[in-house]
């Protein structure tokens, strides 16, 4: 499978030359390549084989070592499946890149992200697994700026780079300290001798794991670079971006404090609800007041994130006391949450995608009426849209469902501070499924409805059939996960129990295709029952209401106006639609509008054109980013006093750290 | 499920529906009076959608289908809400969708798609009321959500009915905890069902109306389900708040004398809700839009005291 990704990369950058072949090539050979990941997943996720191969390297401690346990299974399942329609729609969207930027790059770029990812998941050797890492940031850094025209791509590139770096240079604090404890960089031997180590060499691993995986998650306020990078890529790459790489991050989590470390601490978990809540809500309320679709999308991510923490979270805190039925609960909660996500969120870029790709511009605001032009991915979007805002009968339902039962459990019977946080998660995670339905009533609304608000917007044309097709699968599965809940939960029950720190234990659930429940009898739900219930209720609806009024007339008309003229400037704009929900939260957002007047003469009371700009202070970089900035210039500006540029000054220093270096020995032994 | 526990289910499935234009009549009839008005008969909403129904009908020609499907789905979900929660019977247990998280969500679902259809048709007053909905929405899940945790908490289950009929089989309620809680809910039920003072229900006025200005497009037998949709929903808050904060009077078992017998108190406790929200909307007046939050982050805190308070 690895083989088929790295011809596919080669050959792309082999055939760089010929734009169409180049992008036949590589997308076809991603998707031969992810539908081989799906078999291999699958049959270890469904028939509990585990393979594995392991390659010493001629290099001390690294070893190309990979197998795919239960976890690694569901992940690269989950990758191998966004990836697999991300590629068929890719071989439609990237024709529009023809002749303006190379396809041969994108296609090299695309195969090795996607194989990478697909490494970093399986790989058991920390070194080996940290330089799978890099192969994935550096090829998702190049995809990020793509379009290297665009200055602001080069930006976002450029932040995400450093950004990323910083996460793995915490990354290899936590793996050193590892070694320390074990003498050994293999997962399995980190398993085995970690129970030794010291209660500060754990707490100082799983700070460190946090930051570092913390920044690929998106975490607030970690998050910075994620808003700008995401959209910068083309959007099928955006898509495996926001759906799939950020769950990397997630599954080192996963891996390290329910796997690796055994036993936690209670603040752990604690600290993870308390990281997921605000990240939950502050995310969504970012993406309430962006106006770049597949920004806002982005910020979605950073909330879906902070979801799939409170069900880690929650699980971690479990763990701690020893309760760990409702331990798998929680991370089974977290991972139906992980795949959910990544399907509707893959969907979502993908639709995004398709309208960019039709009206040339990110901004929400120019567009409207799309519904009539582009029929089908405004279905499909819907779609997207219900299952993001937690509606049923769809997944995101299901598995917020889920969270909240895992957080319901966790309100009787602790202590009061940790009474305290799960209530304010349970009250952060309904919070924030009221604001994403929000968000995408604007983010829907705004795109699809109403009129064509500007000339892009009206000779918008429905995307092509590869597209649509990888959309409407995308929706089938959205749907399919709904329905099909119980089952597949039974299946995560499989992954959870895998868990050295969970090993061969139940869930708290009983999860069967009618219905899923708790085994205290808390809470219970049926899926199919709800799908059914909706759809017939709908049907007698409509077939009673059909027979009452089968001799009225359905006219058209014109919308009410008033008396005036309507335009599609005076329909609800993206800005007016969310700014109460903004001004409300303005202690958190500090919201931010300059006015700008020009006026016709020095009089100052004909004004000519009036502007207002309204926006978000950024706060991160102000409080957190510059003064860091500002203390790395400071540094360096010190450090560069040493280097005075005389060649006998920098023998003079290796002299001395010599001298040093023997003293030390000497103080050794 | 025995065969005759049948005619139980129709009466609850068709139960909200078919009494919620009377109750809205209730609360109309007296809100009249207290203006020195005689006021409509209480029947009036029902002539009110048979006049609809025959009626033809004038859609926008801006709008998609998302504005013609609408309704359906909207009344829809009201339905299927109603076969969910506890009205005069804990003997029909639903265990399917009747999770309090479901019927939240569910709720939201119909409130999603109301917002879509105002948008829709390209009308100021449509935009500027789904943002006004959704906005009130999105702040009033938290406290719905958590005041209807305390009791299932208190009762140890998170289905309605079994909430229902755990509340009503306490000895000495845990009071407090009930009472906070009925607060938070109360507010919720306030905003969720376009009252006072969230919303004006009888006002054409853009600079307050809410639920009206996103059903302003709507004319004929949608209007008609628009209208009896949200008069589904009133009837389904007023439900909630009298079977699962004060359940006394709820028939336990699936007999015609005892569940004639609920279904008559049941009317009793929902006409006192309609009274007080009468009085209340009678006698205060409608905030600010944006002194709604405080109210609704009020309902959130009372209801997270309410749950420490639960042990």
């Amino acid at each position: 499978m690895l083989a088929v990704f790295a011809a596919g990369a080669l050959g792309a950058l082999l055939l760089r030359k010929h734009d169409a072949a180049a992008n036949i090539w590589g997308n076809c050979m991603a998707i031969i390549g992810s539908g081989a990941g799906l078999l291999i997943s699958g049959a270890a996720l469904f028939h509990g084989t585990v393979p594995a191969f392991s390659v010493d390297s001629s290099l001390p401690l690294l070893a190309f070592s990979i197998r795919i346990d239960q976890l690694s299974a569901f992940f690269m399942l989950v990758i191998s499946l966004v990836a697999f329609f991300c590629s068929i729609y890719a071989l439609d969207y990237v024709r529009h890149y023809y002749g303006k930027y190379s396809i041969g790059m994108l296609g090299f770029f695309y195969n090795a992200f996607i194989a990478s990812m697909i490494i970093v998941v399986t790989a058991q050797n920390a070194l080996f697994f940290l330089v799978a890492w890099e192969v994935m940031a550096l090829a998702s850094y190049f995809l990020v700026i793509y379009e290297r025209r665009e200055t602001a791509s080069i930006r976002a590139g450029s932040l995400y780079f450093i950004m990323t770096h910083a996460g793995t240079a915490f990354i290899m604090i936590a793996f050193l300290l590892m070694y320390r404890a074990t003498g050994s960089f293999e997962f399995a031997d980190f398993r085995d001798g970690m129970a030794a180590a010291s209660p500060l060499v754990k707490n100082a691993i799983f700070i460190s794991a946090l930051i570092g995986f913390g920044v690929k998650a998106g975490v607030i306020p970690l998050h910075v670079w994620l808003p700008s990078a995401h959209p910068a890529a083309p959007s099928h790459v955006s898509a495996l971006m926001s759906g799939v790489m950020i769950k990397t991050g997630i599954y080192m989590m996963v891996r390290i404090y329910l796997d690796i470390l055994p036993g936690s601490y209670l603040w752990w978990g604690l600290a993870l609800m308390i990281a997921g809540s605000i990240s939950s809500l502050l995310g969504v309320l970012y993406a309430l007041s962006e106006h770049d679709l597949k920004k806002l999308l982005a910020y979605h991510s950073i909330e879906n994130v902070g979801i799939i923490l409170l069900g880690l979270g929650s699980a971690l805190v479990f763990s701690s006391f020893g309760m760990t039925s409702l331990a798998a609960l929680g991370l089974a909660a977290a991972l139906f949450h992980t795949m959910n996500h990544a399907t509707f969120k893959a969907l979502l870029f993908l639709g995004a995608g398709s309208v960019i790709a039709a009206t040339h511009t990110r901004n929400i605001e120019k567009y409207g009426g799309l519904i009539r032009l582009m029929p089908q991915t405004a279905f499909f979007f819907l779609i997207g849209s219900m299952a993001i805002s937690a509606l049923p009968p769809l997944n995101g339902f299901f598995s917020e469902w889920l969270t909240f039962q895992a957080l319901f459990q966790g309100v009787a019977g602790f202590d009061v501070v940790t009474k305290v946080i799960f209530i304010l998660s349970i009250g952060s995670l309904a919070l924030t499924g009221g604001l994403a339905a929000a968000c995408f009533v604007k983010a829907f609304g705004i795109t699809f409805l109403a009129r064509p608000r500007s000339e892009q917007a009206e000779r918008a044309r429905e995307t092509g059939m590869l597209p649509r097709v990888a959309m409407a699968a995308l929706s089938l599965l959205i749907a399919g996960l709904g329905l099909f809940s119980g089952l597949v939960l039974r299946t995560l029950a499989k992954v959870t129990g895998s868990m050295a720190n969970l090993r061969g234990v139940e869930s708290a659930d009983v999860a069967q295709f009618k219905s899923v429940s708790l085994q205290n009898g808390f809470g219970e739900v049926s899926m199919p029952a709800l799908f059914i219930g909706i759809i017939v209720a709908s049907a007698v609806v409509a077939a009673a209401v059909a027979v009452l009024t089968r001799k009225r007339r359905t006219e058209t008309g014109p919308t009410w106006d008033c008396g005036s003229d309507l335009t599609p400037r005076m329909e609800i704009t993206a800005t007016g639609f969310s700014r109460s929900l903004i001004t409300i939260s303005r202690g958190v957002l500090r919201p931010s509008s300059d006015t700008e007047i020009e006026y016709h003469d020095a009089s100052r009371y004909f004004p000519r054109t009036g502007t207002v700009t309204m926006g978000l202070h950024d706060i991160y970089q102000t409080f957190i980013y510059k003064p860091l900035h500002d203390l790395t210039t400071m540094l360096a500006a010190q450090v560069t006093k040493v280097q005075s540029g005389n060649i006998n000054v920098y023998i003079l220093y290796i002299f001395l750290t010599l001298i040093g270096l023997l003293f030390f020995m000497d103080l050794q032994s | 499920m025995n065969m005759a526990a049948i005619p139980y289910w129709l009466l609850q499935i068709l139960l909200i529906p078919a009494l919620s234009p009377l109750f809205i009549g209730v609360t109309r009839r007296i809100k009249a009076r207290f203006q020195n008005r005689r006021g409509a008969s209480v029947f009036q909403p029902y002539r009110d959608f048979w006049k609809l129904f025959h009626k033809d009908e004038i859609i926008s020609e801006d709008a998609s289908w998302i504005f013609r499907v609408a309704p359906y789905l909207i009344f829809a979900v009201t339905l299927v809400i109603g076969a969910s929660i506890p009205l005069v019977s804990t003997g029909l247990s639903n265990t399917l969708t009747g999770d309090l998280l479901v019927v939240v969500y569910l709720i939201a679902l119909g409130t999603f798609f109301l917002a879509l259809a105002g948008i829709d048709t390209g009308s100021a007053f449509g935009g500027f009321g789904s943002s006004r909905e959704m906005m009130v929405a999105a702040l009033t899940e938290g406290g719905l959500v958590l005041s209807l945790l305390t009791l299932a908490l208190i009762s140890k289950s998170a289905n309605l009915t079994a909430i229902s009929a755990n509340i009503g089989s306490l000895s000495f309620p845990s009071f407090t905890p009930i009472i906070l809680a009925f607060i938070s809910f109360s507010i919720a039920l306030l905003a969720e069902t376009c009252r006072y003072p969230f919303d004006n229900p009888s006002t054409h006025l853009e600079l307050t109306m809410i639920h009206e200005a996103m059903i302003l497009e709507y004319s004929g037998k949608r209007l008609a389900l628009m209208e009896w949709a949200s008069a589904n929903k009133y009837l389904i808050f007023i439900a909630l708040g009298a079977n699962l904060f004060f359940p006394r009077g709820i028939a336990d078992s699936l007999e015609l004398i005892p569940v004639i017998l609920a279904l008559a108190v049941f009317a009793g406790k929902a006409s006192l809700f309609c009274i007080a929200i009468a009085v209340l909307e009678s006698s205060i007046a409608k905030l600010r839009i944006f002194r709604l939050p405080d109210l609704l982050f009020t309902s959130f805190v009372i209801s997270v005291i309410a749950i420490g308070l639960v042990n």
